[in-house]
């Protein structure tokens, strides 16, 4: 994986399973750290936002300062987020009970649980659209989030049951399920060389 | 026969992956839910008592009533687990018809089946089993737990049986991963589990589903202290909300855990929290009041 020697890519550590994706950035030998305090964002490439639960991430975002810096990061920076991370970049969190304020970087609203509670998570294989075409790819959907307004400048990369669950808009990518549970890193690639084409893009004058 | 690469096992053990790095409380209110889940609980145990009123009150210790639990879950909306006794397979199918997220065979209630645990694959609800050491681990994953955790000595405030539970558990699969095949055999017989899952442990060095630590943790330095000790996330039962602060508690033992590694900020998250829960000792404790021997 030459091609993504240059990136450092942090990986939002406050809680979830960033440890699953650290192991897959660690199969694709991508130098990492882990954020959990602002002056951890310094100098990294790009960012990604793991599965685990929304309200306690929400909570030790605002808690440890990181609200801002994660904002000022994903103005200019790829962010890829799984569920959880989802939820967090969305512009609204529908029916939002536990009052979590989301981080807004991207252009789309969201439904927590929207594929119901845990007994109704579940494994799919889907069609994705990532740079080398379309790729069949395996994706667990735990108490995953459903998105249910997508603005104009939002790309739909795969849709599950008629709703967009894989989602991009500019540098932030989006997955509603995960894919860090297992040894699959295509989705990863994706996003590692949607964050390099960025680099690219905003190097020219 | 065993499939750990069975779909429905993976989205289980997926749910005990997204909780890591967590703290999960025990509630007993819609009110205490609530409490949890803004100080930044990952997930709550719904029940009527805390382990240390079960403790001090004696007598059988149940499932909770479904009221209770179901007003916990129109509370929150992190994940809602619940307690069934040990081998109680009608508990848990009722805590799985009412849609509860995770369940916990747990021994802090009364055992209702004094041999056998309940078959964990046949379940869609994921399950959590306590355990003294890797024997038990392997013996309730071979069950189908999706999740396994320490035993402790719940409802005391005591954080030392969880220490060496988590203690034994590391250090004998340390052990594994340098074992030849004829000693796998060997442990695999002596543990009364299948081969292929001491071999899944010798190969990786660690559970194949998540380890969680619980029974005694009392406050935030406890916390990070089994998350040091190889836990990946912990339950706290009784030391929230029988500390004279829960709110409080609740919100240091969450930041202690997220920063488990930053003793400057476990510091900072144990500075005024009121008064613990007051425990008892549990090496005081007489082997037949022990619940961690159930």
């Amino acid at each position: 994986m030459e091609r993504f020697d240059h990136l450092h890519v942090g990986v939002l550590a406050l809680q979830g399973d960033y440890e699953l994706h650290e192991h897959q950035l660690g199969l694709l030998g991508i130098k990492q750290r882990r954020v959990r305090l602002p002056s951890d964002l310094n100098d990294l490439g790009a960012l990604i936002m793991p599965g685990g639960e929304t309200t306690t991430m929400a909570i030790l975002i605002d808690r440890f300062g990181l609200r801002k810096p994660l904002i000022d990061f994903g103005r200019s920076q790829p962010v890829y987020g799984t569920c959880a991370g989802m939820v967090l970049l969305a512009r609204h969190i529908e029916d939002n009970q536990a009052g979590v304020n989301p981080l807004q970087l991207m252009d789309i609203d969201v439904l927590r649980n929207g594929y119901g509670r845990q007994v109704y998570s579940f494994e799919e294989t889907l069609r994705v659209q990532i740079a080398s075409g379309i790729e069949e790819i395996r994706a667990a959907f735990i108490r995953a989030p459903k998105v249910t307004r997508l603005g104009s400048a939002v790309e739909t990369l795969s849709v599950y049951q008629g709703s967009a669950v894989l989602v991009a808009e500019k540098n932030i990518l989006a997955a509603s399920f995960h894919t860090e549970l297992e040894d699959d890193t295509s989705l990863l690639r994706c996003f590692l060389s949607r964050s390099l084409d960025r680099q690219v893009v905003d190097k020219v004058p | 026969m065993i499939n750990f690469d069975d779909e429905k096992h993976r989205v289980k053990v997926g749910l005990a992956e997204m909780l890591k790095g967590g703290v999960i409380m025990d509630v007993t209110s819609a009110e205490q839910a609530r409490i949890a889940e803004q100080a930044g609980a990952v997930a709550v145990m719904a029940l009527e008592r805390v382990p240390s009123d079960i403790r001090a009150e004696g007598g059988v210790a149940r499932m909770a009533d479904l009221e209770i639990i179901e007003g916990i879950k129109r509370a929150v909306t992190i994940p809602v687990m619940a307690k069934c006794r040990i081998g109680h397979f009608i508990e848990a199918r009722v805590l799985e018809a009412v849609e509860i997220d995770f369940i916990d065979e747990s021994e802090v209630l009364t055992p209702a089946d004094n041999k056998y645990h309940i078959d964990k694959w046949s379940f869609k609800v994921p399950f959590v089993c306590g355990c003294r050491d890797l024997g038990e681990a392997l013996r309730r994953i071979s069950e189908g737990a999706a999740m396994i955790r320490t035993k402790g000595e719940a409802g005391t405030g005591d954080v030392s049986q969880a220490v060496k539970h988590l203690r034994e558990i590391g250090s004998v699969m340390k052990s594994l991963t340098v074992m030849s095949s004829e000693q796998l055999y060997g442990i695999a017989k002596e543990y009364r589990v299948p081969l292929d899952l001491v071999r899944i442990v010798a190969k990786i060095g660690k559970l194949p589903v998540p380890n969680f630590a619980a029974g005694g943790v009392a406050t935030p330095a406890d916390a990070a202290l089994c998350m040091h000790l190889g836990a990946e996330a912990v339950f706290v039962g009784s030391g929230i909300f029988k500390s004279s602060e829960p709110e409080k508690r609740a919100r240091a033992i969450v930041g202690a855990i997220a920063h488990w590694e930053n003793y400057e900020i476990i510091a900072e998250h144990s500075r005024g929290l009121g008064d613990p829960m007051k425990g008892i000792a549990a090496e005081s404790i007489p082997e037949e009041h022990q619940l961690q021997t159930r």
